[in-house]
């Protein structure tokens, strides 16, 4: 093997090499000004050695007339005309083009009319999310045909695993051109002074600031900037009941933390499932206690929270642990086996009646074809919005940056979002959307919006940083089986001093 | 001597791909996470700052990598226990040369082939206790039409967790010696844990069953007769004769099972996820949510060196004793 195996590898890079020095002596296209008489094969036999290469140049001169119509565009091989400017390909272009050429696809014959790419990242893969989607990216597509849209989304978790691969991409310097971000302090997770791009000049240009509500405008600022254009909002306080199971027990819709309690009583005396929770993904749990904190704190108090102008010390975070802890006790013994979506299922068979989520749930129940549901506010959150918003981000290395502000131009217009909301069972972002193309629910939620005191929530990203969230959420997911309400509040402030937001 | 000479050349040509990714993709970035775990990277952008241990030390004081910890060795310890024993059972039986052989050894050796996420999310299903209300479903169900109804419980949603109570007998005693750590639910059994191991006991025992298998057609038929010429009983034969000569079956055996459940993820995140109140968490989904859901990277990377060093103490004395016998070979 010895010296026969040097033998050929020394033959195979001096193969290697001399292709690469052929490569590099391969001669120019060039252009060429039809005579009378000529055709596409005596062309194609004089510049390219065979007439069967005709395609070539007719596909190389289409390609042209894209970029510069002086250039012919030829729509019949058998028909040009003595003027017209044709494009001839280098014999190695032409060999490539032949390699690929695919006479079942005349299309290749016309030119790639793309210009780009456009990459959006999201965690909308399934279902309303992904109709909603596609929906803009309809839109997208109607004003700007040449660009090519890659979805890049990926499935799973609430956007956990999107949002882990994203990150290495961003870190590693290979973003998609814009991506799906929930608006509010999450931004800060993703660094935006070095991976994002603010978007202040597109609000000004677009008129954004005018058709949001400054709630919302407040939420999407972080250190003075826009750093998202939202496509949608979100509620994350809202309680579900199956409207036949409330009948047989003879009970209403309680709007007090007493007046809920004496319902789970109540129905449980009946031998009906009175609350029931998923937590099986680990955030569902702590999504209920931001509701239940925000109904047991107020819309003042909970702010201040976050803000750092209110300890997690005060008596009001014992009380709603106190609360939540209750409500725990109510609830379906396999809860840890089941995630939102499951849960639901159980008001949707009957098997539980009341179920506190996000109004994604709306979108569940309508998939189901369920319609024998109620809704209110969780205890205590009559006239507070907890609310979340979508938004799409720009990166700062996007590889094709003018294809993306068009695309974020798109998310914040009037035909953007109402070709994306009712798909999706959220509400627009903008206050200008029409009403009627809504369903029940999305009407209530936008009277809501436009008269509630909006609140940010904590588990969709909205009102703390992800390091805070994600220790939030480890402290309410021990809570839920140790119920060590003054550890978990100590625990809570502990996390507020370490995202340095209290002292 | 220029021909040997050639050769090696070619030896080293040819290897050298292989040995420069292991070096770089391997070696380099375990050694960067090492370095990683020392910094200040606890958000998105890198900051290499070192500060020493100081993530290890948060990271031992955090009530959620407490339990992944005691999550880990009760994991470990059942698993590799349930594994062996039903691995050499398994093993002993089939050994009787019974008729079927073949099938029941297939039988036994398919779950195997089949990914943790598979079995997870099997299992998942039939461990999943129902509802009061609603009724019970899986295993519970067949436990219920059984008439085995007080076998009912709620499998991997039990929050339970055992250890010894300061108040009980043994743990006033625990506390009088100066051991009262012991009497605290850091060094308890998760109920809900036991789930998982099921799961994985029935992926691997067949796999265990295999090994146990080989050793034993490997024991000759001479020593075996030897004994039982000598007077020894069946039961005998196996303690004194068969089980001595298998302890290096034991011990791969132990290494590969122990690696696996000291890794592991994917069966956890499809059967259970954390579970209530971390019960059936572990360090790697830690690792996973701190680092891309908290931002924490240097935490993070506290975390799989933790893992790694949990692992090379299994490994290496074997890997270090194995060399060493292929060398006197």
């Amino acid at each position: 093997m010895s010296r026969r195996t040097i033998i050929c590898l020394f033959l195979v890079l001096v193969m290697l090499l001399s292709l690469g020095t052929i490569a590099v002596s391969a001669q120019a296209g060039l252009t060429y000004t039809i005579k009378l008489g000529d055709n596409l094969w005596t062309l194609a036999n004089k510049y390219l050695g065979s007439g069967t290469a005709w395609p070539a140049i007719m596909a190389t001169t289409n390609q042209k007339n894209i970029e510069d119509p002086t250039f012919a565009y030829i729509t019949n091989a058998d028909l040009i005309h003595p003027g017209w400017k044709l494009a001839i390909p280098s014999a190695e272009e032409a060999e490539a083009f032949l390699a690929t050429y695919d006479p079942g696809k005349p299309e290749m014959l016309f030119g790639a009319r793309a210009k780009g790419q456009l990459v959006v990242g999201s965690w909308w893969t399934a279902g309303g999310e992904a109709e909603g989607l596609a929906g803009m990216f309809r839109i997208y597509k109607e004003k700007y045909p040449d660009v090519e849209i890659v979805n890049a989304t990926v499935a799973g978790g609430a956007g956990s695993v999107f949002k882990g691969i994203l990150k290495t991409r961003l870190i590693g310097g290979d973003p998609p051109d814009t991506f799906q971000l929930h608006a509010g302090l999450e931004v800060e997770g993703y660094s935006p002074e070095q991976y994002l791009q603010p978007l202040d000049d597109l609000y000004a240009a677009e008129g954004l600031e005018e058709v949001f509500p400054a709630d919302l405008l407040t939420l999407l600022k972080y250190k003075d900037h826009y750093w998202g254009v939202p496509v949608n909002i979100h509620r994350s306080n809202v309680l579900w009941y199956n409207k036949t199971l409330f009948d047989q027990a003879g009970v209403t819709p309680p709007t007090s933390f007493d007046e809920f309690f004496a319902v789970c009583d109540a129905l449980k005396a009946k031998g009906i499932a009175p609350y029931i929770m998923g937590t099986s993904g680990g955030w569902e749990g702590p999504h209920v206690f931001e509701d239940v904190l925000a109904g047991t704190c107020g819309a003042e108090t909970y702010r201040g929270l976050w803000t750092g102008q209110v300890p997690w010390t005060d008596a009001c975070v014992a009380t709603a642990l106190e609360n939540f802890k209750k409500m725990v006790s109510f609830a379906n013994a396999d809860h840890p086996a089941l995630d939102w979506a499951a849960a639901a299922q159980y008001i949707v068979d009957g098997k539980g009646a009341m179920f506190i989520m996000g109004d994604w749930t709306d979108g569940y129940f309508t998939s189901k074809a369920f319609t024998d549901y109620g809704w209110t506010s969780p205890p205590g959150t009559k006239g507070i919005f907890v609310a979340l918003s979508d938004s799409f981000a720009l990166t700062a290395q996007a590889p094709n940056m003018e294809n993306s502000r068009n695309w974020l131009a798109v998310c914040g217009s009037l035909e953007g979002q109402e070709a994306f909301n009712p798909q999706k069972g959220s509400i627009c972002a903008r206050t200008d959307c029409d009403p009627q193309l809504f369903n029940a629910y999305l009407q209530s939620a936008m009277q809501d919006w436009a008269k509630d005191a909006i609140v940010p929530s904590v588990m969709h990203g909205a009102a703390a940083f992800e390091s805070w969230v994600s220790d939030f959420k480890d402290a309410m997911a021990l809570f839920i089986t140790t119920g060590d309400v003054a550890g978990t509040q100590a625990v809570l402030q502990q996390a507020c001093v370490d995202a340095g937001i209290c002292q | 001597m220029r021909h040997i000479h050639w050769e090696r050349i070619v030896s080293i040509l040819l290897l050298s791909p292989s040995v420069i990714a292991v070096a770089i993709f391997v070696y380099g970035f375990i050694g960067f996470t090492g370095f990683a775990s020392l910094t200040k990277w606890n958000q998105l952008v890198p900051n290499f700052t070192l500060v020493g241990l100081d993530n290890y030390r948060s990271l031992f004081a955090n009530p959620r990598f407490q339990i992944d910890l005691r999550n880990t060795v009760v994991f470990t310890l059942l698993f590799l226990i349930l594994c062996l024993a039903i691995g050499f059972l398994l093993a002993v039986l089939l050994d009787q040369r019974i008729r079927g052989e073949g099938i029941f050894r297939s039988i036994y050796l398919f779950p195997m082939a089949i990914s943790f996420i598979v079995t997870g999310v099997v299992w998942r299903w039939l461990l999943n206790p129902g509802t009061v209300e609603g009724g019970s479903t899986g295993v519970n169900l067949l436990f219920e039409n059984l008439g085995l109804g007080f076998l009912k419980w709620g499998w991997f949603t039990d929050p339970n967790v055992l250890y010894i109570r300061p108040e009980s007998g043994i743990g006033q005693l625990l506390q009088r010696i100066g051991l009262q750590m012991f009497t605290r639910p850091t060094f308890g059994i998760s109920v809900a844990i036991i789930s998982v191991v099921l799961a994985a006991t029935w992926q691997m025992s067949g796999y265990t069953m295999a090994l146990y298998l080989a050793g034993l057609r490997s024991i000759p038929d001479e020593l075996r007769e030897a004994a039982r010429v000598d007077g020894a009983s069946e039961f005998q034969v196996l303690q004194h004769i068969i089980v001595p000569l298998l302890r290096p079956i034991t011990l791969s055996a132990v290494i590969i099972l122990g690696h696996i459940s000291l890794k592991i993820y994917d069966l956890v995140v499809a059967m259970t996820g954390p579970g209530i109140g971390f019960s059936t968490d572990v360090p790697a989904y830690f690792m996973w949510e701190t680092t891309f859901e908290g931002n924490r990277f240097a935490r993070g990377a506290s975390i799989a060196t933790i893992l790694l060093v949990m692992v090379a103490v299994l490994i290496v004395p074997y890997l270090v004793s194995s060399t060493r016998q292929e060398a006197e070979i």
